[in-house]
């Protein structure tokens, strides 16, 4: 039991860290420009969770004052990343909407298959 | 409780992306990252985010998988197999996790009140919130009210990512047409 216990207050620093690697694995290993995107986004809702979980008190609530609550989550975290989510759709677009630009000139959205094209 | 619904639910974001990593078809990786991004609104709902966990589930979720398939009908949906080996990027990942986790050694445990990050700033928003703005919800309060700057900088960069794909985009509306339909006058 105190091992399980010991291993769940690590358990959200495990899975956190693993989607991490996983993001930057598809961005690095795979080709397919929107398969890179989406690892990206992998990687950005990674490090959301690396903000979030310090954020949470056991037996706490939501940051909304009310006289029935004493304990509230920390709320600066959630503002950041509240930020940080509309940030990652705009730079999500931008990657995209050059992506469909590639295909236009290229035909095709696989690095590998452009690097030739583009005399590289 | 708490801990365990939040232990289930990062184990069930593993799983999914797991299943992106593996996944050919992008159609697939479109709808498992839709997927990822609830599960993810769930688990910030179990971590009191819940502010959050509604942008999560509205941009993550949706915009998101939206636009993604939106790309996906003006491109391809399926991945080539790699050309080249996977020893190097795996073995990068492996590399970054490793020093990670061993970062992540001296972090607090899940949960605890005493944590630092619970000590400097955060008390001063929560009690002080509603005598000086009479917000009760305290991250509107800092998002629109202590931190209008930042909200004012997103708003920034918001507008020039869509500034930048109307003008990718646009310019492909432009060059279509003028090869496509040559009795356009515009």
């Amino acid at each position: 039991m105190e091992a399980f216990l010991d291993f769940a207050d690590r358990y959200n620093y495990v899975i956190t860290i693993f989607l991490m690697i996983a993001g930057l694995y598809i961005v690095v290993a795979r080709s397919n420009m929107v398969k890179k995107l989406v690892g990206l986004s992998i990687f950005q809702t990674s490090v959301y969770l690396l903000y979030l979980e310090p954020a949470k008190i056991v037996g706490g609530t939501a940051p909304i004052i009310d006289p029935a609550f004493t304990v509230y989550s920390n709320p600066l975290p959630h503002v950041l990343i509240l930020t940080a989510i509309v940030v990652g759709v705009g730079t999500l677009a931008l990657g995209l909407a050059l992506v469909v630009r590639i295909n236009e000139a290229f035909g095709t959205i696989d690095d590998d298959e452009i690097k030739p094209q583009d005399g590289g | 409780m708490e801990t365990v619904i939040n232990m289930a639910l990062l184990t069930l974001l593993a799983v999914v992306t797991v299943a992106m990593v593996v996944q050919r078809s992008l159609l697939s990786v479109v709808i498992l990252a839709s997927i990822y991004s609830f599960l993810m609104a769930s688990v910030m709902i179990v971590l009191d985010a819940v502010d959050v966990a509604l942008t999560e589930a509205s941009v993550g979720a949706a915009v998101s998988t939206v636009l993604l398939l939106a790309t996906l009908h003006l491109t391809k949906t399926r991945e080539d197999m790699p050309r080249h080996g996977r020893a190097l990027p795996l073995l990068l990942s492996l590399a970054v996790g490793g020093m990670l986790v061993w970062g992540t050694l001296v972090l607090p445990p899940f949960g605890t009140a005493n944590a630092p990050i619970h000590q400097h700033v955060a008390p001063r928003y929560i009690n002080d919130v509603m005598a000086e703005t009479g917000v009760p919800n305290i991250v509107t309060a800092v998002l629109a009210d202590y931190r209008s700057f930042d909200t004012l900088g997103e708003t920034t960069v918001i507008f020039i990512a869509g500034i930048g794909v109307m003008l990718l985009l646009g310019g492909l509306r432009r060059q279509s047409s003028e090869e496509g339909a040559p009795e356009d006058p515009s």
